[in-house]
């Protein structure tokens, strides 16, 4: 039986980048605390990256990469080093996914976004220096991202390989999300529970 | 038995709890034993579940409470609490009906005992050795500090837990912390980890859990254990542990939700076998002399951007960043902090809120004075932890030196709940983090132990607490 799942088979996107050449930019950055207390996963694009694209009167910064009309439709952010550090807030990914990113490029992805990115299906994608700075000084290129070679192709022709675990590639390319992997095992978590020495 | 090769205390807790092991290609499924949920992680993983037509596998290894966006406002009755903002109070309503749905245990704005949800768990002594505890939020590791191995979790994960009582994990790495004491006097718990983070660095522990060990732990309470395992996550480490020993067991026992009668005395057999065995080897191991340890204050905008607190801020650090966290906090390099004024002091957050870092706080105000212009707010973790402060005098020794005294929750350390540092103020704080903002937009965060914090609340600037001192008995924390 294969399991219900909540995320779609990922195999290839191709898409314009944006490009926002900041380093370290932290989960605060992309989705501030005091936007936390929503109750859904939906809506959250609208904050995202909200301090730097929203004025201090709310009207959008036409300056902003984000609010200029050639990044509608991007799916895949090129971002400076060190991207998604901070707290452990999920938010992070869910907000760049309901915005419509479908990837993030960077040199450098923390931990644990980078975990919780995956388990959404937002591709993260650490490449080299080299790549990276051709990435930033060519705003809209278009890539093609495929995920069972975990490859990246630039418009020159160059492609580059980015680390991608096998559980991960396995669960992205079935549209296999942990939790549906996880139920597959629940006759082993009941003899588990079944067999324990002492119960908590 | 005797085939057993040697194991850390990590690996015992580890391989009991194996359901099944991981491969090349697959993470191992690791069942948890304790599942803390809280209004903010929660509500999109409990949507899941709905979503998909599942049940909470197990609702009794699984308790609720409200911390992140309550208020703190003194109330009469708990039920006058007012959650600040309509968003947040649609998060907590929302924490009350999924908890009542899917039949969890929720300790309510009404529930005396109801905290920081790393401040109940060990109140409550549902905390225990041995056991896999996990939360939706970065510093559960603070309950390793009984020998558990605990860790923060993502909201996916806490669907999976509520759906399977178990996580997909790659087994992390052991790093052992080694910290020989005695630790000085005025050097408290805070001291020692702000140490190990200024050692290692925030990076440091990354893809490790983290053993601390030695003679100064040892010595040390469980709150100060707490203390230490709670920063583990700010040197980048998945946990933080300490072995459990006669004076974990004595905290724990009669604990409303430890074991009790022979259920007790099995429990202490089994937890007794945790330590790690002598033979044991660790992946990495870092070692720092507690005598030579010093009160410590953060400089920077992460943990580990960390000084003595009569030391000079470093001239350089090793990027780009170093000058821009400098500005932000206007700190000028190569002199120590202890000229700076103070606009806020901060004494709560999962890190020091506990009984024993209250006490150390008021040690020091008794008989004083909160600095003119100064704001102190003193936030105990739990209900508790207020009833207990209260019953010692705590709060009128806070009260009478123009502190606030409130009721407990996060607070100022991550600023949900309407408590924040204004903007371009410099707030001492027990909390953990004093990234960009995280106190509120554009606030400055120092980081230090209570008794810095009240040294610095008393003299309305950056204060050494050993200044203070005046041999009433303050030195002996
Ligand atoms: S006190 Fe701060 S760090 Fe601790 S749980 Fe609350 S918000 Fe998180």
């Amino acid at each position: 039986m294969q399991p219900r799942t909540d995320i779609e088979p990922l195999r290839e996107v191709v898409s314009r980048t944006v490009v926002l050449p900041q380093d370290d930019i932290d989960t605060d950055q992309i989705i501030p605390a005091r936007f936390l207390t929503t109750t859904t996963r939906e809506g959250l694009g609208r904050q995202l990256f909200h301090d730097w694209r929203y004025r201090p009167d709310g009207t959008p910064d036409p300056e902003f990469v984000l609010n200029r009309p050639d990044a509608a439709g991007c799916r895949v952010l090129v971002a400076g080093n060190n991207f998604g550090c901070g707290s452990s807030r999920e938010h992070a990914p869910w907000a760049l996914l309901d915005y419509g990113f479908r990837a993030v490029i960077s040199t450098e992805i923390a931990d644990i976004f980078r975990g919780n990115a995956l388990k959404n299906g937002l591709l993260p994608i650490v490449v080299d220096g080299d790549t990276q700075r051709w990435l930033l000084a060519h705003p809209g290129a278009e890539v093609t991202i495929d995920v069972a070679a975990s490859t990246l192709e630039l418009p020159t022709g160059r492609t580059v390989e980015w680390p991608l675990d096998a559980f991960g590639r396995y669960c992205l390319l079935e549209g296999i999300d942990p939790l549906g992997f996880l139920l597959q095992h629940a006759a082993r978590i009941d003899t588990f529970e079944r067999s324990r020495s002492w119960t908590p | 038995m005797t085939d057993i090769p040697p194991r850390t205390l990590f690996e015992k807790v580890w391989d009991e709890h194996v359901v099944v092991p991981e491969t090349p290609d697959t993470p191992a499924v690791l069942y948890i034993d304790l599942h803390l949920v809280h209004e903010v992680t929660t509500p999109q993983a409990f949507d899941v579940l709905r979503r998909r037509g599942l049940a909470v596998r197990r609702p009794d290894l699984t308790l609720g409470t409200l911390d992140h966006s309550t208020p703190t406002t003194p109330v009469r009755t708990l039920r006058d609490l007012a959650v600040v903002g309509e968003s947040a109070a649609g998060q907590v309503r929302r924490m009350q009906e999924n908890c009542a749905e899917f039949a969890i245990e929720l300790l309510a704005f009404d529930s005396p005992e109801r905290g920081i949800v790393h401040v109940i768990g060990p109140e409550l002594g549902v905390t225990q050795p041995g056991k896999t505890i996990v939360c939706g939020d970065s510093h559960t590791s603070t309950h390793g500090a009984f020998g558990a191995l605990a860790f923060g979790i993502g909201t996916t994960e806490v669907g999976h837990v509520l759906a399977t009582q178990c996580l997909l994990q790659r087994r992390p790495k052991t790093l052992a912390v080694e910290i020989e004491g005695p630790l000085p006097a005025g050097v408290t718990a805070k001291d020692a980890i702000l140490a190990v983070i200024g050692e290692i660095g925030v990076a440091g522990g990354t893809g490790h859990v983290i053993e601390y060990r030695g003679s100064a732990i040892r010595a040390m309470g469980m709150e100060a254990r707490m203390t230490v395992c709670n920063m583990s996550i700010e040197a980048g480490a998945r946990a933080g542990m300490v072995a459990p020993d006669d004076t974990t067991f004595e905290y724990l026992a009669g604990r409303p939700r430890a074991p009790q009668g022979a259920a007790w005395d099995a429990a202490l057999a089994r937890w007794r076998a945790l330590a790690s065995d002598p033979a044991a080897t660790f992946d990495r191991s870092v070692a720092l002399a507690g005598a030579r340890l010093k009160p410590m204050v953060t400089f920077g905008t992460n943990p580990g951007m960390v000084v003595g607190i009569d030391e000079p801020v470093p001239e350089t650090g090793s990027d780009g960043r170093f000058r821009k966290a400098l500005e932000y906090m206007q700190v000028s390099p190569g002199k120590p902090l202890t000229d700076t004024a103070v606009d806020v002091v901060f004494v709560g957050s999962c890190t020091n809120s506990r009984l024993s870092d209250l006490e150390q706080a008021a040690s020091l105000l008794r008989g004083r004075r909160v600095a003119p212009g100064v704001r102190m707010l003193v936030v105990p973790g739990s209900q508790q932890v207020k009833r207990d402060a209260e019953a010692r005098g705590l709060h009128e020794v806070f009260l009478a030196a123009g502190a606030e005294w409130r009721e407990s929750g996060c607070s100022m350390c991550l600023g949900m709940n309407g408590d924040t540092v204004p903007r371009g103020k410099l707030c001492v704080s027990t909390s953990n983090r004093n990234f960009e903002g995280r106190q509120g937009v554009g606030a400055r965060t120092v980081l230090a132990s209570p008794l810095t914090a009240a040294a610095s609340a008393v003299r309305g600037r950056i204060a050494d607490p050993r200044e203070l001192f005046d041999g009433r008995g303050e030195e002996r924390h």
